[in-house]
């Protein structure tokens, strides 16, 4: 009774998600909504560096660089292989997953700080390789699909036609990142409640239990970043998109990465639904820390005090304030079943 | 032959010599204690038989094959499940997942059957992190069954308990070794429940095996007897 009160109250929950998704742009300007259509992407993203870092408590500084992968396989396939800019995103995916195992294969030997570092320099060294390899990637240049595959990407001129339907492109752009953010959160919810989700979070509790459980570690921790770097690769992809169909290697430096964890430690680790806050805390809190004073440094000085306070005074970060807000609730229809 | 062998085993820390050279054999089905003062060594061969360390020298088998080249979430699965003497759960988990983690390599038994066969069903559904010693110490033992085990190393699980719960205890540990048909090695200070429980004792000392025998005859053993005494803990030699 408990297990079915618990999987109806995930249901409406999806179902106020999805509805409030499905309304927010009535009330939008058009800037808005490309605004909110990036800050899905991080959502995307940060969903990813969330099975890492919440649920199986591996740090990762190197998730932007996943994203940068995602981004550049996009562009590379639209701008040189003749797709479609849509049809590349579950590839971008795809191979931002190869990158995140191989982004894993140091956790299976380093932890903590070291494998904050090691992650730390995946990131920092993305922007010189992208630079490195500039046939492919065009360099400091970067990839302007706008000029290369206009025909190709969607919603470019404009306009997208679905179904008879017109939507203006910033309308569109949004309900694609967050109808993709929403079915990608529903099945890491999926992932994380079953047997998958208690071995990442066996790992991240207690490494000697875990192993002394049956669990292989170094195989949980690499899955771990594997299907993270999923995640973060369909958010890279959709990227590209939001930013005018461009990318050039200064979209994916080191900050990015940092701005990750920001998000995700915001949004509550370990919690899926303050993933969404999360990355609305990145989108939108420095443009009006940016606001406030345009006095040199000042902007950066209010988002870091954002932060703190957010942190100080909501320690389970934004997610654990909603459940909070929300438990007297749950805990009513829960003893109600007993 | 013996379900578990331990032969000519030593490990090093440093300049310690935590186990030097102890060989031991349980036999399937036996209840067997290892005990020994602080220090003795105890802790250091359960972590070398579940692969947690590996020896500098010896062999230790399971079924009669060598465990030195498996890892230890493998071990697990060929059958031996231990428990921790400080008590190593998942405290963010709910017991019951506690359990269900237990379950991840090959366990059979329902996690439900579980609970109830330790009590624990009423908090089934509260966070370890947050329940008394004696409670965890039994949820930790839940776990290692779950993972269905012919072979179970108990660190000193009645650590934290009171008088009344250690009779208990060495009942709990008769009724499982027969209805979850196990081997039992089992670590404790308490004597009583040792001598009540075990058919078979090894002691260890100083890393060394200093005796062996069914307990009444350890327990008149001389050398175990001055072991004791010239430890901290001479009231269990006698108790
Ligand atoms: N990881 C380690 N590193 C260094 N020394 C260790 C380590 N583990 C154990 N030792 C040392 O090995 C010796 C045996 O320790 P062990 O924990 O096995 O004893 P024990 O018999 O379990 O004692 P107790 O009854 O106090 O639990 C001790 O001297 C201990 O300090
Ligand atoms: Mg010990």
């Amino acid at each position: 009774m408990n297990r079915v009160l618990r999987i109806a109250g995930g249901v409406a929950f999806a179902a106020a998600a999805v509805a409030l998704v499905l309304v927010l742009p009535h009330w939008l300007s058009d800037a808005k909504a490309a605004e909110f259509a990036r800050a899905g992407c991080f959502f995307i993203a940060i969903i990813g560096l969330n099975l890492v870092t919440g649920y199986t408590g591996q740090i990762s500084l190197g998730h932007g660089a996943l994203m940068a992968v995602g981004a550049y396989t996009t562009a590379i396939l639209t701008a040189d292989h003749g797709l479609r800019d849509l049809w590349t995103i579950p590839l971008a995916g795809l191979v931002a997953m190869a990158a995140g195992f191989a982004l894993g294969l140091p956790a299976r030997r380093l932890s903590g700080l070291y494998l904050a570092l090691a992650t730390f320099a995946f990131a920092v060294a993305m922007p010189a390789l992208l630079k490195r390899f500039s046939g492919l990637t065009g360099g400091s240049q970067g990839i302007n699909l706008f000029d290369e595959a206009l025909s190709r990407s969607t919603g470019a001129l404009g306009h997208v036609h679905l179904a008879g339907w017109t939507l203006a492109t910033n309308d569109f752009l949004y309900y694609l990142t967050w109808g993709i953010g929403l079915v990608l959160s529903g099945a890491a919810w999926l992932l994380v409640r079953g047997r998958l989700g208690r071995a990442f979070r066996a790992v991240r509790d207690s490494e000697v239990a875990a192993a002394s459980s049956g669990i292989n570690i170094s195989f949980y921790k690499t899955l771990a970043f594997a299907i993270s770097g999923f995640y973060a690769g369909v958010g890279g992809s959709l990227f590209v998109l939001v930013s005018n169909w461009f990318v050039s290697p200064s979209t994916f430096t080191f900050d990015k990465s940092l701005l990750l964890v920001v998000g995700a430690v915001v949004g509550g680790l370990g919690s899926l639904a303050g993933m969404a806050l999360g990355a609305l805390f990145i989108q939108f809190v420095p443009t009006w820390a940016a606001n406030l004073s345009s006095a040199p440094g000042a902007p950066s000085v209010f988002f870091g005090t954002a932060i703190v306070l957010v942190m100080i005074l909501l320690p389970g970060g934004l997610g654990g304030f909603l459940l909070k807000l929300t438990e007297p609730l749950t805990r009513r229809l829960y003893t109600r079943s007993e | 032959m013996a379900l578990l062998s331990v032969e000519h085993v030593t490990k090093r820390f440093g300049g310690v010599v935590a186990v030097e050279d102890v060989s031991l054999g349980v036999e399937s089905g036996q209840i067997a204690g290892l005990i020994g003062p602080n220090g003795a060594g105890k802790t250091t061969l359960f972590n070398l038989i579940t692969g947690l360390y590996r020896p500098d020298s010896g062999e230790i088998a399971f079924e009669g094959e060598t465990l030195l080249r498996t890892p230890p979430h493998r071990i697990v699965r060929r059958g031996v499940a231990r428990t921790f003497q400080n008590v190593e759960l998942f405290p963010t988990m709910t017991v019951l997942e506690n359990v269900l983690v237990g379950r991840h390599s090959r366990g059979e038994r329902p996690a439900s059957e579980l609970l109830g066969e330790l009590g624990l069903d009423a908090v089934a559904q509260r966070r370890t992190g947050s329940l008394p010693f004696g409670t965890m110490k039994r949820v930790e033992l839940a776990r290692a069954l779950a993972s269905g085990p012919r072979l179970l190393l108990l660190d000193e699980p009645a650590g934290g308990l009171g008088h009344e719960e250690v009779d208990e205890l060495g009942a709990l540990i008769s009724r499982i070794r027969s209805s979850f048909d196990l081997t039992v090695l089992l670590v404790e200070h308490h004597m009583n429940l040792v001598m009540g429980v075990a058919d078979r004792v090894h002691v260890l000392d100083f890393g060394r095996k200093i005796a062996e025998g069914p307990p009444a005859e350890v327990q008149r053993n001389p050398v175990v007897i001055e072991a004791y005494l010239g430890s901290e803990r001479p009231q269990h030699a006698t108790a």
